[in-house]
């Protein structure tokens, strides 16, 4: 089984965001750049998946700076064969010129999976998966929290609003996950150092201009600072009433 | 004449809540761009767009047919590109739901258009102008969104629906649904029918403090007495004692309901950055060093197993009388 896993290299889900000071964009000095926790579920099904059919390959894909190679290498020690980075400097908020590059990177490299992880923690747009199956007109099940693969079907859930659907597919196709699809394991030392060793090989690429321009980046209005209402279960009558008379919310 | 065009949601043949809110939307930037709303509603033969007109929509185009009774993504995708296609749009606009989330990336890749997700607000301002939160909301992007057409989900309970009543004229129609890819072939209730936090009102979350995940069943009655959802911490749900879906927080869901608990949760980065744009933050943690307190605008100090079961009686007695 042939798997490609895109990743992309995010700020840490606990790092403080610093807006820069053309107020347009993060400044991403001195945060912590991990790899995008959902891509974590990604290519640990990437690996599950391959060793489960006892033979393939997991190739890891990411378009981003050249610092992104960090990235890749996190999934290669966590077991998966061999990188590509999709080299580019630009930062692009319109996820389908991203989607191309990708998709034109994948199309022929016959993937029997293509997974992603349902969004990434910097942008949200939980977009950029679903996009790349609707440009290779692949099956697309986004957002999974169950998977069964089998003789060249599958079947995954994703959850929604109330209820879970259930959905049928036959390979190659393309999957995003969602958290909860498994436990991603930790890279081992020997993982880690195997992974130097693994190739990985950076194409340049450019970016299509994408319709969207940033206006300005800005921290969201601070909450006003609240109060305590007091102390133990004495002051639970001071709290209804606020809630109804001056939030207004009961 | 460009107008927009609002892809409504629905669920059993009932319109959700949100379609409300994405129609308001979907009139205010009409009203900016100087063109009409029209709604695209999917759904099974019996499906009904009652109402629609009352929200603010001038057209509804219905495609009613079994086969898309449930969400079925790649033929609700080339519907919405199809009909997309013959209109003159500015923009599409869908819920971020579930659903919304899924369909409109498929739509803007068959339209090979931009895509802006899940904002809070879309204005007309010297063009289409939408207000993103990035960094599960530590930030906010302002942005002018230049492709045309364009997609843009909107977030669930972001847009306060305002009833403005227009034609509605509704005619239906049959856009090519194209092939299934994947298909959904079940859709299973859950074991007890929750209210998803990310579109409930009101949501009581719970964390650490609860100590044990039985303990949740003070929140589920508290969460039932308001009509809301129960969420958790990450904590909580990393431990097993919730499922993923109750998640709020950076790498669960962001939400914005009226009225938000937060009990027994300490308040870190990530959790903030999902409860940010809740209108009124209710915290019960028995550490008043605890961060949740920086951003609650209510706060008890004290052991909530004696705070929440007195908060759910005089809920119940407000309620009930």
């Amino acid at each position: 089984m042939k798997i490609a896993v895109c990743v992309k290299r995010v700020p840490d889900s606990e790092a403080r965001i610093k807006i820069g000071g053309d107020g347009k964009a993060i400044d991403d000095a001195g945060i912590k750049l991990v790899l995008n926790p959902y891509d974590e579920y990604a290519v640990e099904e990437a690996l599950k998946l391959k060793e489960a059919a006892g033979s393939g390959e997991a190739v890891v894909v990411s378009v981003g700076t050249d610092a992104a190679q960090e990235t890749i290498r996190t999934a290669l020690a966590m077991g998966c064969d061999k990188g590509v980075l999709l080299k580019t400097d630009a930062k692009e908020l319109d996820p389908l010129p991203v989607a191309r590059v990708l998709a034109a990177e994948l199309k022929d490299g016959a993937y029997d999976l293509i997974l992603f992880g349902k969004l990434a923690i910097d942008d949200y747009s939980h977009a950029v998966g679903v996009m790349v199956a609707e440009l290779l007109e692949l099956p697309c099940v986004s957002a999974i929290a169950e998977l069964e693969i089998a003789d060249g079907k599958g079947k995954a859930e994703r959850e929604i609003e109330g209820g879970v659907e259930v959905v049928e597919f036959s390979l190659p196709a393309v999957l995003t996950a969602e958290k909860g699809l498994n436990e991603p394991r930790y890279p081992a030392l020997r993982g880690i150092m195997m992974a130097k060793k693994k190739p990985l090989e950076v194409k340049d690429i450019s970016l299509d201009a994408g319709g969207i321009e940033v206006e300005g980046l800005a921290y969201p209005p601070e909450r006003q600072a609240g109060k305590i209402v007091g102390e133990g279960v004495d002051a639970v009558p001071a709290l209804i009433e606020a809630l109804r008379n001056e939030a207004k919310v009961l | 004449m460009a107008g927009v065009m609002a892809v409504l949601e629905q669920r059993g043949g009932t319109l959700k809540r949100v379609s409300h809110e994405v129609l308001t939307a979907a009139r205010g930037l009409a009203d900016g761009v100087g063109g009409e709303v029209h709604v695209l509603l999917i759904g099974g033969a019996g499906v009904s767009a009652e109402g629609v007109g009352e929200y603010g929509a001038d057209k509804v185009f219905v495609v009613a047919d079994d086969k898309v009774a449930d969400y079925q993504a790649d033929l609700y995708a080339s519907a919405a590109a199809e009909q997309a296609k013959a209109g003159d749009y500015a923009a599409v606009l869908v819920s971020a739901t579930a659903m919304g989330k899924d369909l409109a990336p498929r739509i803007a890749a068959r339209l090979g258009s931009t895509l802006a997700s899940d904002v809070t607000q879309v204005k007309h301002d010297g063009g289409i102008v939408v207000v993103r939160p990035v960094y599960a909301g530590k930030a906010n992007y302002t942005l002018k969104v230049t492709g045309s057409p364009c997609v843009i989900s909107v977030r669930p309970n972001a847009v306060t629906p305002v009833a403005v009543a227009r034609a509605g004229h509704v005619e239906s129609v049959s856009p090519a649904l194209g092939e299934v890819r994947a298909g959904t072939v079940e859709i299973k209730a859950p074991e007890r029918a929750a209210l998803d936090v990310a579109e409930a009102t009101v949501v009581v979350s719970g964390g650490r403090g609860l100590k044990e995940p039985e303990h949740f069943a003070m929140l589920e009655e508290l969460a039932e007495a308001l009509g809301g959802a129960v969420g958790a911490s990450r904590a909580v749900v990393d431990a097993g004692w919730r499922p993923h879906a109750e998640q709020v927080g950076q790498t669960g869901k962001v939400v914005s309901p009226n009225l938000y608990f937060a009990i027994g949760i300490s308040g870190a980065i990530q959790h903030l950055a999902g409860i940010r744009t809740a209108k009124t933050i209710v915290a019960v943690n028995k550490d008043p060093d605890a961060p949740i307190f920086k951003v609650a605008d209510y706060g008890i100090v004290g052991d909530l197993f004696e705070v929440v079961p007195k908060i759910t009686e005089e809920v119940k007695k407000i309620r009930e009388g």
